[in-house]
């Protein structure tokens, strides 16, 4: 059955594009015509010893695709073809991939691990292929070393693909037993090492049992720190990235091993390689992500509900801890401001520390104090830029009071480094700090307040000067004003901002035309402190804002123009014109909400919608996601008259209920539908076909991203409320989705908090539906026809009122 | 297996300014909804047309009589410049002042008619309950205060209570649209009000619902706000449910001669399917004579019996 592939797979991987595509296509018709054949082939290619290395390697890769994909539904597709084949043929492949793992070359062994376990995560869910664990370990400790070390890989691998409740805890045992053993120092050979280490990470998660077991536990612990000090750099990384993984999944069971942890974690950030040393820092960053999370939940009060107490390993360690970090400040690289992707040990320890900040409070404060007053001035840029660093890294978490003395003093001084440092790197920073202050100690929560009256005038002339520096600091100075205008969000009827109102619109439009405002992502920056300082404006600004409509509309025309464009051209237009929608969105939010100026702003709605309309043509498959939420917004100040703009609009509406692989626009899609219901009312009928009909397909897909569903039920409760006894068609669909739906919220119990969290959503959109449908049938006759429905809708209620985790 | 990346963000903001713009617009729409539906669920749901002034909504204006008595489906511009008390929703009516407000409260108290046969099905369909001697009157909870106010309109209290939205304190279920109106009658003695009928219920309008679910939802909300405590700072009268009795034989034993801690003032029968409604109806009955009431004669300021009784 199995046919010679060879050549082909080497066609597939030619250069010569002719060869290449005739290859591929040959591949997709033998796929089509023979499937069993084709795998068989596949597979046997790949075990082949005495076959190319390319066109094994090619053979396990798509037999690998032909098992998974990462879309849901394609993925679910697969799954079932794979089951439904002949179990002879199945058998067959899986020995050739066992077999493969004994193969001297390393690709094929590596390659067929990964099927391997492919196979192994749609199998045993199944209860099929029980054997294969059992098999895999059979004599594991008599075997070669590459035979050993692919074993492994293919466990760890197999711990990744599958879910730990599928797999006995007798099996369990029997892979940890054979992955700890092959990281122990005891074990010779590097290649094995590492690859035990790597499965012990994936494989973490089946151990539960294993980790309330003291000495299974101790056990465990002291292989995996000894392997941090391994001579191998590469298992070192591992060792500590299981160390990292051990501290989220088995925070509560780390006490005894903490002060070791730290003695060689310390070790690790002061010597060891750069990969090694950023997971040894990652390791209490971890830390304090499980501190923060349990002292944010329970507020330190561990009597009632909390499963995990805090144990403070953060508090405790941090006469040590706050040093080390501080040093790592110290290791700047040159540039790294500039370098979107740049991740180093200085800004691992920089956020490590913001974290500790956030963990323990004012006890940061004093330690911290002496670093920055020591650096702050010296000569050298690095010690400048770590002490600022240093500095805003803890604004986060003290409190007020702790800080507000400090950061007076230190305000002017900002001020005057962010003008005449002539360090980049220590203006960024600095900028930084300085939105770290206002987003954290200025507004209406705090007494004193750090902006006066006295000062205001020089901050905002020294961070309207940054916008013209260089697209980093620029970058930066813009996230500072959104800040500062943040904070007189909810301030009344005036704010210190309102004389520079004008003056900072006027700067941050300059900025959006930079030249360089592509860099760094000045231009966002510039667009969002924009729309921050719009939508914290006062009454006293409303006329300014006002004036933005036809600028803000001028831009977005602008972008309409270009004709032919080239993809790269294309993608930037699009997110030119996404930042000017969300603009946009935001004016007529701001505008919309009081009477008066609603009024004078409703004179542009036809051209804004006329612009939207126009950017939706520019795309053919998709809708743009932030014209249609600035859609929303305009439905909702235009009220009834936004019928007139529905017969062109519709088509986009309905493409934006189609998207199921951007959901995010769907649900913003989703979302406008509800504000349209409210604005037309009753208007809204001759569209309720097609919305209704995309809205079910929508639902009964099981391509959509989840999240989209219970808006939808919500937005049938929108739909009813508008057109009220209408309805009555589409109850004999709705209906039936509802129920099903609230049958799925009640079999949940159990769950964890994500799986919660959505149930509520669920049930949430489900009351919200049947409320707007029974709305919107009152005082009809038609009542009736929600009588059949009546038992099921009281079970759901009666199941909400017995439930307890909600 | 390759390594796994770890990296943080550095020197960004926890959620992107269009992430923050998506969630704005979610609660936006969230509480338009809320709104949406508040506002038809108090539409045509009262005889006070308790409904939320809109915008939107222009419908025939109806003849006069049926706004007085009558479901209404929709507000009416405001073609006058004085308000129509007659359209007003509980909220607006309890910024009336004067005059207004008074002539307004006067008429929406349900009153009973003097029984004067047996109903049919008196011991199945009916309710009976000893009614205390005192001041009828409407009490309003709405936007931190209470009103009590008379038969007349006229203002008997203005005081904090634990009602919802009855005082001006940081509870968390003080929403605007949170109001409460009860039917009660305010006893001298102790100084309490004995709520006898229940009309709204933070915001949710209870004049279509049967007698038989107004007692059901009185006797189980008002306890949980702490209004039946005695009085405090923030909670300045007592409130207090009363006993209702199924007026069977037993029943009606019961109401006729327990001890009750107020002095009583005759029996009252309510139809348990009955609604609320303003004015009087038969569906609402008092008994008064010796053994149940001290005032089973009317009689006026001097102490002399008027020409014609009337019920109270």
């Amino acid at each position: 059955m199995a046919m010679e592939v060879t050549q082909v797979l080497l066609n597939a991987q030619s250069i010569d594009g002719t060869v290449r595509k005739h290859a591929e296509e040959s591949l997709k018709q033998f796929q089509e015509q023979n499937l069993p054949s084709f795998l068989l082939s596949l597979s046997g290619e790949l075990s082949n010893d005495e076959k190319p290395v390319d066109s094994r390697k090619l053979a396990g890769l798509i037999l690998k695709n032909a098992l998974d994909a990462k879309e849901q539904h394609r993925k679910f597709e697969l799954v079932q073809r794979w089951l439904s084949l002949e179990s002879s043929v199945k058998t067959q492949i899986k020995q050739c991939l066992l077999k493969t793992l004994s193969s001297p070359v390393p690709d094929a062994r590596s390659t067929a691990s990964q099927v391997i376990a492919k196979v192994a995560g749609i199998e045993l869910p199944q209860k099929q292929w029980p054997e294969l664990i059992g098999s895999l370990l059979s004599n594991i400790h008599q075997l070669p070393a590459n035979v050993k070390q692919a074993t492994l890989e293919t466990l760890g691998y197999l711990c990744e693909e599958v879910s730990p409740d599928v797999v006995d805890q007798d099996q369990v045992n029997k892979i940890l037993t054979a992955v700890v053993q092959g990281m122990n120092a005891a074990e010779g050979n590097n290649d094995v090492r590492l690859a035990a280490t790597r499965a012990l990470y994936n494989a973490l998660g089946f151990a539960q049992a294993n980790f309330s077991n003291d000495m299974e536990r101790d056990y465990i612990m002291r292989v995996v720190c000894e392997a941090t000090l391994s001579p191998e750099v590469k298992i070192r990384q591992a060792a500590f990235e299981c160390l990292v993984s051990i501290s989220s999944t088995y925070y509560e069971k780390l006490a005894h091993y903490i002060q070791d942890i730290f003695n060689i974690t310390a070790k690790a950030v002061r010597e060891d390689e750069e990969p090694v040393a950023l997971q040894a820092i990652e390791f209490w960053s971890s830390i304090c992500d499980e501190e923060i999370d349990i002292l944010e939940e329970y507020g330190g009060d561990f009597t009632a509900d909390s499963d995990i107490p805090c144990f403070y390993f953060i508090k405790q360690a941090l006469p040590a801890l706050v040093p080390m970090l501080l040093e790592t400040l110290l290791k700047q690289e040159e540039d790294q401001d500039q370098d979107e992707g740049a991740w180093n040990i200085a800004m691992a320890g920089g956020t490590c520390l913001g974290l500790v900040a956030r963990t323990v409070g004012d006890d940061i404060v004093p330690l911290v104090m002496p670093f920055i007053e020591e650096n702050i001035t010296k000569p050298d840029w690095r010690q400048r830029e770590a002490a600022t660093y240093a500095f805003g890294s803890i604004l986060e978490g003290p409190s007020p009071d702790k800080l507000i003395s400090i950061v007076n003093v230190a305000l002017s001084f900002m001020l005057t480094a962010l003008t005449k440092d002539p360090s980049n790197h220590v203006k960024d920073t600095t900028a930084w700090t300085l939105g770290r202050i206002f987003e954290f100690l200025h507004g209406s929560t705090t007494d004193t307040p750090v902006i006066t009256q006295a000062n205001c005038q020089q901050i905002i002339t020294v961070l309207l000067q940054s916008m013209k520096d260089a697209p980093n600091v620029a970058e930066k100075a813009c996230g500072a004003l959104y800040f500062l205008a943040q904070g007189y969000e909810d301030v009344g009827p005036s704010s210190l901002l309102t004389p520079f109102f004008q003056e900072i619109v006027q700067s941050l439009l300059t900025v959006t035309h930079r030249e360089d405002a592509g860099e760094s992502r000045l231009r966002t920056a510039a667009y969002e402190a924009l729309n921050e300082v719009v939508r914290c404006s006062t009454d006293e600004t409303a006329p300014m804002v006002l004036q933005l409509v036809p600028v803000i509309m001028m831009e977005l025309h602008k972008t309409l123009e270009g004709q032919k464009l080239s993809s790269d051209e294309r993608e930037k237009q699009s997110e030119l014109q996404g930042l000017l929608c969300g603009c946009l969105q935001v004016i007529i939010q701001k505008l919309g909400s009081s009477e008066p100026t609603k009024y004078v702003f409703m004179q542009y709605a036809d051209q804004i919608m006329g612009l939207f309309l126009r950017v939706f043509a520019c795309r053919s498959a998709t809708v743009h996601e932030e014209a249609m939420l600035a859609i929303g917004a305009l439905a909702y100040a235009t009220g009834p008259d936004f019928a007139k703009y529905m017969p062109e609009f519709y088509k986009y509406l309905e493409m934006g209920l189609q998207n199921f692989e951007e959901y995010q626009v769907c649900a913003v899609t989703v979302g406008v539908v509800g504000d349209i219901c409210r604005a037309l009312e009753d208007k809204i009928l001759p569209y309720c076909d097609g919305i209704m009909t995309q809205l079910l397909k929508d639902l009964s897909s099981n391509q959509l991203h989840r999240s989209v569903k219970p808006p939808i039920f919500s937005c049938f409760g929108d739909i009813a409320l508008a057109i009220g006894e209408n309805f009555e068609k589409y109850l004999m669909y709705a209906m039936p989705m509802l129920q099903s739906a609230a049958e799925l919220s009640a079999h949940t119990s159990g769950a964890d908090d994500e799986m919660t969290e959505y149930t509520n959503s669920l049930r949430n959109g489900i009351l919200e539906a049947y409320s707007g449908i029974f709305q919107g049938f009152k005082n009809s006759p038609k009542t009736q026809l929600l009588i059949p429905y009546a038992p099921h809708i009281l079970q759901f209620l009666d199941s909400i009122y017995m439930e307890k985790d909600m | 297996m390759a390594p796994h990346d770890i990296r943080r963000p550095f020197k960004r903001p926890a959620i992107s300014d269009q992430q923050r713009r998506r969630e704005l617009s979610l609660q936006r729409q969230a509480q338009q909804r809320r709104d949406a539906q508040q506002q038809v669920r108090c539409l045509a749901s009262s005889v006070l047309s308790l409904q939320f002034p809109t915008h939107e909504t222009e419908l025939e204006p109806l003849p006069e009589s049926f706004h007085e008595h009558e479901a209404q489906l929709g507000t009416k511009p405001e073609e006058e410049s004085e308000p129509r008390s007659g359209d007003l929703d509980v909220r607006q009516a309890s910024k009336l002042r004067g005059a207004e407000a008074r002539k307004w409260f006067a008429r929406q108290l349900m009153l009973p008619e003097w029984m004067i046969d047996v109903p049919d099905r008196l011991s199945e369909d009916w309710y009976v309950l000893a009614r205390p001697a005192g001041k009828r009157c409407f009490v309003v909870s709405s936007n931190g205060t209470t009103v009590s106010r008379l038969r007349n309109g006229s203002i008997l209290h203005h005081f904090p209570s634990a009602l919802p939205a009855g005082a001006r304190t940081r509870d968390v279920s003080g929403s605007v649209q949170s109001y409460c109106i009860l039917d009660c009658i305010f006893h001298e003695l102790d100084q309490t009000y004995y709520v006898i009928d229940m009309v709204c219920w933070r915001g949710y309008s209870l004049y279509d619902c049967t007698a038989e679910f107004r007692f059901f939802w009185l006797n189980s909300k008002l306890a949980e706000t702490g209004a039946c405590d005695p009085p405090s700072r923030y909670h300045k009268f007592r409130f207090s449910t009363i006993p209702v009795y199924n007026c069977d034989q037993s029943g009606f034993y019961e109401a006729y001669t327990v001890a009750v801690p107020y002095v009583k003032d005759g029996l009252l029968f309510y139809n348990k399917h009955a609604h609320y409604q303003s004015g009087n109806t038969p569906l609402v009955l008092v008994w008064k004579d010796e053994n149940c009431s001290q005032y089973v004669i009317d009689t006026d300021n001097k102490g002399q019996i008027p020409t014609q009784q009337q019920v109270s």
